[in-house]
């Protein structure tokens, strides 16, 4: 046991550091020199001194691999560099945004969980064929719309048309709203689908009739043998949509004007802010694997047949 | 449905090759004076504000849209299959570190992936389809093996081997036939998702330059006329759901079929 | 009044008729049992009973009398109240048959739950009670384990334990013990038997296995194509068939027909030939974590040229882990097989190594190793995963001929041909997929493919296990008529004595990797000398010991 969490956070660690280090030559390595040319540019208004600083930072002058240890370690120390775009520390940029995102995030995670699992149960549930079929093809259909696009229909109906919700101003709440749906919507898609498949895969498991014989309900069955089975596969795929949620936040935060992560990958974008966008694409992965390590750390626990082999 | 999907893939393709059938308006030069008029007979989806018609530039528009997607399924198939083949059939070292490649891909966001790819090459049609296309190898090169790894453990494998056969002719007779049928239909899915993502970088402003009528880029441009002309957003995005929802469709039907 | 009286039931899956009108009575207390191959309708009689039928099915017509009450009427919420009270079911498969996820405990603490019958405590006390009757040793901690900690068998006494929980009238038993080895086979069937005699329980027994009916059951119910052939006293249908089809059935069941032994003398080679196929102190070894563990341990057998010699042994006794060395689709740890006129292989490293050749979709690696593919051919136990799903069966034919680059196409189409003639399929096959084929003819094919290039020996490892009784005596009809043609040496590896005692000349009794027993066929069977051929005898049924 213990063997396999150690097996699984040193692959994660391995994964990250890749990463990191593809994102480094990509961003860092290959534009070079003409990212510490950029910081001199007299716009930003940094002092001889803190150019040095900068210049330190990113190991300026140093063979590339002094350059790619410096940015390494400073990244371990939880030191991301310094923005083109401002001049400030990536650290200072990240962290007024990190919040907003975080908020965004939660609630649109939890929202499309709770579509997930109610579409995937009343599918499970139902017997009438063609209500079924219905709730099946919701999720396709949720998969299919562009994420930018039901945005601004959200805001065309509930702002516009019902006055529902403000465009401007209104409550803590109410800012909330649009946006968690339509970072919502498409998440909640592939859970459900991967949640609704599972359930018919389970029922089709030669335990079920079993259960059934032993004068069991539809609900019982559904609820206390079903679900618990099909929640393992769900499970992963829920983990894999974490990485979606940030990216997911760009365009969230573009239509409805909310200053996040996405809006900082968005700037850092136009201003090929490269020190910028290593840092959000290592956060996203890091991010990303941490949750699926807890996921593999969480399937022994909830299927007794994996303690065995792990 | 799988009709309806096929005739909604062959329509597109169609105004792509054609536009000129399905529309007589210029989708560049606009009438001033017949702007942002609602959807009528004349303007089947309205004009925008400075009075193309938007029909126009949505049939248009859908060369952009299809070549991108296109591009974007053909370097996540070739690349990804490749790599998927390459480490399913030979495994040990190889497969480990394909699959480790695959893993960091993955870790990372398709969107964030595609607009590091546009860091670096600029934006611009070509570059964003390739940036969506690398976005989706990681996808590709799993199923591959997966497919292949399944097919190789399979007992008619072994008995074409048994029967005399050498590597090359298996894997050529038996492995890849056989563990094709998932692979494509990932390839149409993917065809929806490519355009989807297209559309998404065209709306953040990384695609086609204005004018040109991309699909994304049309759905940002009608956001500043969103109180009064609903159709400017509303149209060109049903468009795209149905092309989605038609490629995820043929997908599954595929899916189906080949197993 | 009977306990069950089914009247014109009538079953079908979506418009296709499964069971046409039948009518039988289960009396209190005894076993009917219902035989019929796959597609008779017996399981879906069954399942009928019991209100479990898949959703694409639908009652016709009938009715389904428990006592007083028509179940065909019921709602399901009325079902729900008498499954598992009054009706028991002991299912098919055990390995699948309890949650994965759920102690064994509470899986048959359940059926309590359902029902209401105690509290917490008096539930567990229970559960303890009834782990203990159906012969688990250590209860308490049995209470506490997952599905996948037990054996195939005890989790079938779980499964009857859940069955018998609340002492139903009725416990329907659908193919019990069929995914159990022999031995345990006998002991589930001893536990069933003793319960009923305990509780007064009625059981229908559902099975492919006439031998199975033949010794346990009171009355018997011939199913064939949704109808009922023969119905009657076990003794009298079994002694007396008066349907053709049971007559059919108890002469192709190699468990109830005795058949005289093949004899070694009876066959034209020179008693002083050389063996076809010697294996010499075979041993592999798997790791399993930090442990190796010997699957086959020091195995010596010979075959002599145009015999049939067979590995019998349970799930787990290294017969087919023998057969894929033989057939070099896997390396031996050590020791040495030799096949006559191919060389022979053995365990890297020692002088004897010829061509080796590893592990599954092993690359034919040498010239030699080619060779031996020419030699020796392989018939799999399911004909459904051995041919590719996407080729025709003409090209599934030629495969082997294409290969070795054995004449034109066209001389190659008539060799397809000829063999298929003489697996006796029709032409009009050939441009099919192996899905459009029966089980029985996609066997066929694998035999023919098999042929193609003229093999001297054929390893077949279950190559019948799959099939129906009926389909499965064709087969072995087919099998004996090419040896004695074409002088063919097979290895023949099967679990089912019934079967070995019909086609082989010579057999080697496995167990735990090592060969127990080894002789002619009728010495093993008439005079087993070991304790665990005298075992593996005893369970199956009288006429054929």
């Amino acid at each position: 046991m213990t063997r396999y969490v150690l097996m699984r956070v040193g692959q994660a660690a391995l994964v990250l550091w890749a990463a990191f280090t593809a994102g480094y030559v990509l961003l860092q390595l290959l534009p070079g020199d003409s990212i510490l040319i950029k910081f001199q540019n007299p716009e930003l208004g940094l002092s001889p001194q803190q150019i040095a600083e900068i210049r330190a930072y990113y190991g300026g002058g140093d063979p590339p691999i002094i350059g790619y240890l410096h940015t390494l370690l400073g990244f371990l120390r939880g030191g991301f560099g310094y923005s083109i775009d401002t001049g400030t520390p990536v650290v200072e940029r990240l962290a007024e945004a990190l919040p907003e995102t975080a908020e965004l995030a939660t609630a649109g995670f939890a929202l499309a969980v709770l579509i997930a699992v109610a579409l995937a149960f009343a599918a499970g549930y139902s017997r009438t064929s063609w209500l079924r079929g219905a709730l099946l093809a919701v999720p396709s259909l949720f998969v299919s719309v562009p994420a930018f696009w039901l945005g601004i229909l959200l805001i065309q109906v509930f702002s516009f048309r019902l006055g529902l919700v403000p465009v401007i101003g209104g409550s803590q709440t109410q800012q909330l709203l649009l946006p968690v749906l339509t970072l919502a919507v498409p998440i909640s898609a592939p859970i459900a689908q991967v949640l609704a498949r599972g359930i018919d895969q389970v029922y089709t498991q030669p335990f079920v009739p079993v259960v059934a014989a032993k004068g069991a309900s539809r609900w019982w069955i559904l609820w206390r043998h079903v679900a618990r089975n099909a929640v393992l596969p769900a499970l992963t795929v829920a983990g894999m949509t974490f990485g979606e949620l940030i990216a997911g936040s760009v365009v969230t935060e573009t239509v409805f004007g909310r200053n996040g992560i996405g809006r900082l990958t968005e700037q850092a974008v136009n201003a090929q802010d490269t020190p910028v966008m290593l840092a959000v694409v290592v956060l996203a992965s890091t991010v990303f694997v941490l949750v699926n390590l807890g996921v593999d750390l969480l399937f022994p626990v909830l299927d007794p047949r994996l303690k065995a082999s792990a | 449905m799988k009709v309806l999907s096929w005739l909604t893939i062959a329509l597109v393709v169609l105004w792509a090759v054609v536009p000129a059938l399905f529309t007589g308006y210029d989708p560049l030069a606009g009438v001033p004076a017949e702007k942002l008029r609602p959807p009528s007979l004349e303007h089947l989806f309205g004009t925008d504000a400075v009075g193309r018609d938007l029909f126009a530039r949505v049939v248009h528009g859908s060369v952009h849209s299809l070549s991108g997607a296109f591009v974007a399924v053909a370097v996540g198939l070739l690349a990804g299959t490749l790599l998927g083949l390459l480490a399913g059939s030979t495994g040990g070292l190889l497969d480990d570190a394909v699959m480790r490649v695959a893993d960091v891909l993955l870790s990372v966001p398709g969107l964030l992936l595609a607009l590091t790819v546009i860091i670096l090459l600029g934006p611009g049609t070509v570059n964003v389809a390739i940036a969506v296309g690398i976005g989706s190898v990681a996808a590709f090169a799993r199923l591959a093996r997966s497919e292949v790894v399944r097919v190789r453990r399979s007992d008619y494998v072994e008995a074409a081997f048994g029967s005399g056969g050498r590597f090359p002719a298996v894997l050529w007779r038996h492995v890849l036939p056989n563990s094709l049928g998932p692979i494509i239909a990932l390839a149409a899915l993917q065809f929806g998702v490519a355009i989807l993502a297209i559309s998404t970088l065209g709306f953040l402003g990384y695609g086609a330059e204005p004018p040109t009528p991309e699909w994304g880029l049309l759905i940002s441009e009608g956001r500043n006329y969103l109180a009064t002309s609903w159709w400017l957003t509303t149209l060109p995005g049903v468009v795209v759901v149905a092309v989605v929802l038609a490629a995820s469709r043929i997908s599954r039907s595929i899916g189906r079929d080949r197993t | 009044m009977s306990l069950l009286d089914v009247r014109d039931l009538a079953v079908s899956y979506d418009a296709r008729p499964a069971v046409q009108g039948i009518s039988f009575t289960v009396e209190p207390g005894e076993v009917v049992a219902v035989v019929g191959e796959s597609g008779s309708g017996k399981t879906t009689t069954a399942h009928s009973i019991i209100g479990l039928l898949p959703p694409n099915a639908t009652l016709d017509g009938g009715r389904i009398l428990l006592g007083d009450s028509d179940l065909a009427t019921w709602s399901t919420r009325r079902m729900e109240s008498i499954r598992g009270a009054q009706i028991g079911l002991i299912p098919q498969d055990p390995s699948n048959s309890l949650n994965p996820v759920k102690t064994v405990g509470a899986q048959i603490g359940e059926v309590l739950r359902i029902h209401k019958r105690g509290d917490r405590r008096t539930i567990s006390r229970r559960v303890v009670n009834l782990l203990t009757r159906v012969g688990l040793p250590d209860p308490e901690t049995r209470a506490r384990q997952y599905p996948h900690e037990l054996s195939g068998g005890m989790r079938q006494r779980v499964l009857i334990a859940i069955a018998i929980a609340l002492e139903p009238r009725l416990v329907i038993a659908d193919e019990p013990t069929s995914a159990l080895d022999v031995t345990v086979q006998r002991r589930i069937l001893d536990l069933i038997d003793d319960l009923r005699a305990e509780f007064g329980t009625a059981v229908l027994l559902v099975t492919h296995d006439l031998g199975i009916a033949a010794n346990r059951s009171d009355r018997l119910i011939v199913m064939k194509d949704g109808r009922i052939e023969e119905q009657g006293p076990s003794g009298q249908v079994l002694s007396d068939p008066r349907a053709a089809y049971t007559g059919q059935l108890l002469r192709d069941a190699p468990a109830l027909s005795v058949r005289e032994f093949r004899a070694v003398e009876q066959t034209p080679e020179e008693p002083t030939a050389e063996p076809a196929i010697v294996v010499h102190n075979l041993v592999k070894e798997f790791r399993v974590g930090r442990r190796p563990f010997r699957a086959v341990d020091g195995v010596s057998f010979e075959v002599r040229p145009g015999t049939t010699h067979a590995l019998v042994g349970e799930s787990g006794s290294g017969k087919t882990t023998t057969a894929r060395m033989v057939v070099r689709f896997a390396e031996p740890t050590s020791g040495t097989v030799t096949i006559a006129g191919a060389g022979t292989v053995a365990a890297p490293g020692t002088a004897a190594g010829v061509g080796t050749v590893a592990g599954a979709g092993a690359v034919a690696g040498g010239r030699a190793a080619r060779d031996f593919r020419r030699h020796v051919q392989l018939v799999y136990q399911n004909p459904y995963s051995s041919l590719d799903p996407r080729q025709s069966i003409a090209a599934i034919v030629e495969e082997p001929l294409r290969n070795f680059r054995l004449g034109d196409r066209a001389a190659r189409r008539r060799r397809v041909r000829d063999l298929m003639e003489r697996v006796a399929l029709p032409e009009s096959l050939l441009d099919r997929r192996p899905r459009e084929l029966s089980g029985g003819q996609r066997q066929r094919v694998a035999i023919a493919r098999a042929l193609a290039v003229d093999p001297g020996v054929v390893v077949l490892d279950e190559a019948v296990s799959a099939l129906d009784v009926t389909v499965q005596a064709q087969i072995l009809d087919l099998l004996e008529e090419l040896q004695r043609d074409l002088g063919l040496t097979y290895l023949f590896i099967s679990h089912d004595l019934a079967v070995v005692r019909q086609i082989s000349h010579t057999v080697s009794v496995m167990n735990k990797g090592r060969i127990v027993e080894f002789g002619t066929t009728q010495r093993v069977f008439t005079d087993p000398r070991h304790d665990y051929t005298r075992e593996l005898l005893a369970a199956i049924p009288e006429p054929v010991r």
